[in-house]
């Protein structure tokens, strides 16, 4: 009688799964790394680890669809004549024209108004469609001044001046040949076809003394009528937000590596910056620290997706939330309709994010005539609408919840987290403990 | 003619005064006095107006300028005439780094030297400079001219795009991707009608060499990672 041995499982190694097998074949076979859009994919530390107390005994809750809850804020009360007044927490972030069709642009502006809040320009500039169905429209001055004019920046509602973003910060940008139509290469000075380089720092400034004056420029140019937004990657928040400050900031807007991008090297998203979740409570204490706690206002953003975790944002102390895929999203970006066609690009839907590549089947992320025909601005802008509406909603229920009649009053002692990771960062106790882990060690 | 002292006017005033000229206001030739270092004199101007600034500036004298003429009679600081969208902007002085970055169109005439990073990543604009110019100048220059009459410094037109770059004098070292380039007869023709628009006449075209890109890095390869 024969004795066989039965084979072993095929295993393969943790660290050299599929995804990274064939990024590493990828890389061989084309010599250049991989670039793509969105934010990070990779797991960290997120709201989810977070969880809300809500009421009992020892703390009171209102009644949901019956007493009030409001969630308007003003942002840019510091210096500007002129603050924002919105009508819910959430806003729209920046994203380029050129890396959006113009009928993308219009449908955010048309939502973002539909439900009372901001949408922002991008490194492409302001396009008539933008600003003509924004009701408030935050242009951005980022270091490649595409598009940039002083005659926008008196259009615009307030001017957010980009040092960073999370997916990459202290990273500049690259929009790919492919994706420069006429208008975007007219938009930008640039010869149609060629790699569109965003620079990863401003040209005429080289430190936050220099800052300080540059933004005084912008106001005087401007009148002192706009709050001046200064938008930083999460990387250094304590610090990068105190100098914000120090620079004349109304609004600090701290994005976290989870925000998206419209391209950038796959290696930078998923291995630079710091997780949203740990970037809110070091920004606060220096807010905190230095005595302008909701003076300057705080916008947080990178990767929020619903509800709650808009509440959980301005529970940790955020003023505000922006969103940008989540948006994209909305719209119908990334939508199984179209399925058949995200496979003949080797993709899935929900996983699209070639986006520099024009060829996005949506017609959301394309200068491609014939795909951004597919694109409704009109139905896109109501589906973001209705979007925004449930997201305030959700902030409105878990508030009430938890016995506050403002979503503005959530504060940390609303919350517990389920790892020791969220706890640390969060700086609130672990569910069912009152241990704050890294408490007193001070931990910037 | 508007005389604004800028030891009895606050800058503020100065500015909001000039921003009015935008709206149909009628005074065309300003002088403005004890400029005293100040920075942000003369931003966001949009108006077909005169203006001369008698003594130094600080940063960003004339940021964003729009159709006026401005004349510094003196040094100017960082950031002059950033963002420049059109009209004239003279120093008679010195200017910092980074002047005329990011402009769009419009001329700016430095009589003296100029400081690192002259027309970075300027989009348009001319630029004449008399004296020499410092590093990085021109870095990402995307277009418009650049005229030195004096020497540059390293790193000429590092990254340039469509700019055009001519040196009278020595260039210390090119930037990535930025080459000497051919002095053709039309480039001549353009260099003629840009330094007498400078008021220039004590020179010839003849005499400069033209840089501009070599256009290997405008579509990324892995060949010339080197370069980077």
């Amino acid at each position: 009688m024969s004795y066989h041995n039965p084979p072993t499982t095929p295993r393969k190694p943790a660290s050299f799964d599929d995804y990274t097998m064939s990024e590493i074949r990828r890389a061989a076979q084309t010599g250049i790394y991989d670039i793509r859009g969105g934010g990070a994919k990779r797991r960290v530390p997120h709201f989810d680890d977070l969880l809300f107390l809500g009421a009992s005994i020892s703390r009171y809750p209102l009644e949901g669809y019956r007493e009030r809850c409001t969630s308007n804020v003003t942002l840019g009360t510091r210096f500007a004549k002129k603050p924002i007044e919105l009508k819910i927490p959430i806003t729209i972030a920046g994203m380029s024209f050129g890396a959006l069709s113009a009928h993308a642009k219009e449908a955010l502006g048309r939502g973002a108004s539909l439900a009372g809040t901001s949408t922002t320009t991008g490194d492409g500039g302001m396009t008539p469609e933008e600003r003509g169905q924004s009701q408030t429209l935050v242009y951005q001055y980022l270091p490649s001044r595409y598009g940039m004019n002083p005659d926008d920046l008196r259009k615009a509602d307030a001017i957010e001046v980009v040092v960073g973003q999370g997916a990459k910060p202290g990273g500049g940008g690259m929009l790919l040949g492919q994706k420069i139509s006429d208008r975007v290469a007219q938009m930008r000075n640039l010869p149609k076809g060629i790699d569109q380089r965003s620079a990863c720092r401003h040209p005429d400034w080289t430190g936050p003394d220099d800052l300080e004056i540059k933004i005084h420029e912008l106001r005087e140019i401007t009148d002192w009528q706009k709050p001046i937004y200064l938008k930083i990657g999460g990387t250094r928040p304590y610090y990068d937000t105190a100098l914000a400050v120090k620079a004349g900031a109304d609004v600090v807007v701290l994005d976290g590596m989870q925000g998206g991008t419209a391209a950038t090297q796959e290696v930078f998203i998923e291995n630079v910056g710091l997780p949203t979740l740990a970037c809110i409570r070091p920004a606060v204490q220096a807010l905190q620290d230095l005595g302008m706690h909701r003076k300057v206002q705080l916008i947080v953003s990178g990767g929020i997706r619903n509800g709650g975790d808009v509440a959980k944002a301005l529970a940790l102390g955020a003023d505000a939330v922006s969103i940008g895929i989540a948006a994209l999203a909305a719209l119908g970006d990334n939508d199984p309709a179209w399925e058949s066609e995200y496979q003949a690009l080797g993709t899935t839907a929900g996983a699209y994010d070639d986006w520099h590549e024009g060829r996005d089947p949506a017609g959301i992320t394309t200068q491609n005539p014939e795909l951004m025909a597919r694109f409704d601005p009109v139905k896109g802008g109501r589906r973001l609408a209705n979007f925004l509406k449930v997201m305030n909603l959700e902030v409105q229920t878990i508030a009430r919840a938890c016995g506050h009649n403002s979503v503005h009053n959530l504060e940390p002692e609303d919350l517990v987290a389920l790892t020791v990771e969220a706890a640390a960062m969060a700086r609130v106790p672990i569910a069912g403990t009152t241990w704050i882990p890294g408490q007193g060690q001070g931990g910037l | 003619m508007r005389k604004i002292d800028l030891a009895k006017t606050t800058l503020r005033e100065l500015n909001e005064d000039l921003h009015r000229q935008s709206e149909g206001a009628n005074e065309t030739d300003w002088e403005i006095v004890n400029s005293q270092g100040f920075h942000a004199v003369a931003v966001g101007v949009d108006a077909p107006i005169n203006i001369n600034i008698r003594g130094s500036v600080g940063y960003y004298c004339a940021g964003m300028n729009k159709q006026a003429s401005i004349t510094v009679h003196g040094s100017a600081g960082p950031g002059v005439a950033e963002n420049m969208m059109s009209g004239n902007i003279r120093i008679t002085g010195d200017a910092s780094q980074y002047a005329g970055a990011t402009g769009h169109g419009g001329l700016l005439v430095i009589e003296g030297n100029a400081a690192s990073r002259c027309g970075v990543s300027m989009k348009g604009i001319d630029i004449v400079v008399r004296g020499n110019i410092g590093h990085l100048s021109a870095f990402m220059a995307q277009s418009g001219h650049l005229v030195v009459l004096g020497d540059a410094g390293d790193a000429l037109g590092d990254s340039i795009y469509e700019a055009k770059l001519f040196v009278r004098g020595t260039v210390k070292s090119l930037g990535a991707d930025c080459i000497e380039k051919e002095m053709r007869p039309e480039h001549l023709k353009t260099l003629d009608q840009l330094l007498a628009k400078a008021g220039i006449t004590d020179v010839k075209s003849s005499e400069f060499k033209r840089y501009g890109s070599a256009r290997k890095l405008y579509n990324f390869n892995i060949d010339n990672a080197d370069a980077y």
